[in-house]
């Protein structure tokens, strides 16, 4: 009785043997000796930014919830971002009010139509244009449509020139962002634990209706020279979070996750950035 | 008998240039082996260039040493020189397309250099 087990494990540690053997000799035919090695990948920075020593964090054109200061909190992470991880000094300024300025040379095209006319007929036209135009910015921005008339403040090269010769011809970063609530109710796959008659626990996916929420994050950043006003690049992302309805996430923390994912894309326009991995050596 | 002993000595004679042809090519690949070692181990300490040198000696001297070229594609691609580091990788692959170690390696590093080349405005 006790004999048969003891021969049942000396036949198993055979075939394990044999199969280690196998694998061994299997190797040795190969040749194939493995070393693995850490690597760090460098990616060069996709804007050219060796005419600048430094970078102005200007402001943004912000809309979607108030529950976040979206432009004071993108000038805040990207500035200290940017003080860490790349070669450009950052000026330390009070984040501008864009949606005010825009705002602001909105009303003052639509004041003073006149004295901007040309006497020629290219300029009288698009003065009209601009007139026509500068109804429609919306006060409240609420969704991509609105923030459209805004792109017009990003093309004012005069008034971008005049911020840039104002802190000594740097680079500046702008552009818009827009944080909005979503909400979204269907079908989702979840993982759900469960344990047998043994007690052993497996995790099963299953299908189950949820009722979510949370936000959408889009921001567009807009790099222009200052020593001219012209935009030189620009880094348009969107990301998208939600959470089961019942959980109370709080806006700022969204906002501070989705984020986290557009950073290292918006580094990679202005710095090297060092991918790191790990590679196989082969003899 | 004058034929067949002539038809033996032109035998020996073609099976010693293939000798020595095969003694070359053995040369050349355990010469080749000596730099891939060399490299490999200044590369586990960091010294990526002197691996570099030494990998680029290995492939001049074997050019169908697929592993050198594995090798020389990592060290280029730590250096941050991505063109060469992808010729040395398709090279690697194109003379032993079913090894799986070097296959990995080229993903990964596709996928890095996919990440590099992207547009500055994507949505």
């Amino acid at each position: 009785m006790t004999a048969r087990p003891s021969r049942k494990t000396s036949s198993s540690t055979f075939a394990l043997a044999v199969v280690a053997a196998a694998l061994a000799a299997f190797a040795a035919a190969c040749g194939e000796t493995l070393y693995e090695v850490p690597v760090e990948t460098p990616i060069p920075a996709k804007l050219d930014v060796a005419p600048f020593q430094r970078v102005l964090v200007a402001g943004f054109v912000t809309g979607g919830t108030e529950d976040v200061d979206a432009n004071q909190e993108t000038v805040r992470l990207l500035r200290s971002q940017l003080r860490t991880k790349s070669e450009l000094r950052v000026i330390d300024a009070d984040p501008m009010p864009l949606n005010e300025v825009a705002q602001e040379q909105n009303k003052a095209a639509t004041a003073a139509p006149v004295e901007t006319t040309g006497s020629t007929e290219g300029p009288t036209v698009r003065t009209v244009q601009d007139t026509t135009a500068a109804t429609v910015l919306p006060q409240k921005i609420k969704d991509e449509k609105d923030l459209e008339p805004y792109d017009r403040l990003f093309a004012n090269t005069a008034y971008w020139k005049r911020i840039g010769e104002e802190y000594q011809n740097p680079l500046i970063v702008t552009g818009t962002v827009l944080f909005v609530p979503r909400t979204s109710s269907g079908l989702v796959t979840r993982e759900t634990e469960v344990y047998d008659g043994l007690g052993r626990r497996r995790v099963i996916p299953q299908r189950v209706y949820m009722e979510r929420k949370g936000f959408m994050l889009r921001p567009k950043f807009i790099f222009i020279d200052g020593r001219t006003g012209a935009t030189i690049s620009s880094l348009s992302r969107r990301e998208e979070a939600l959470y089961n309805a019942q959980n109370e996430t709080p806006a700022l923390s969204t906002y501070f996750e989705l984020m986290d994912r557009i950073v290292p894309d918006f580094l990679g326009t202005l710095s090297t950035q060092k991918i790191k991995g790990t590679r196989v050596l082969l003899k | 008998m004058k034929s067949s002993r002539s038809f033996a000595v032109v035998l020996l004679a073609a099976a010693a240039v293939a000798g020595a042809g095969t003694s070359v090519l053995a040369d050349a690949r355990s010469d080749a082996r000596e730099q891939v070692d060399f490299g490999i181990n200044v590369a586990q300490r960091g010294l990526w260039r002197e691996a570099i040198y030494r990998w680029e000696k290995a492939v001049e001297l074997d050019p169908n040493y697929a592993a050198a070229f594995n090798d020389l594609g990592i060290a280029y691609e730590h250096e941050g020189q991505l063109e060469k580091a992808r010729k040395a990788y398709e090279k690697a692959l194109a003379l032993d397309p079913n090894n799986t170690n070097i296959r990995q390696n080229y993903d990964l590093f596709k996928e890095i250099n996919d990440r590099a080349a992207q547009p500055k405005d994507k949505q």
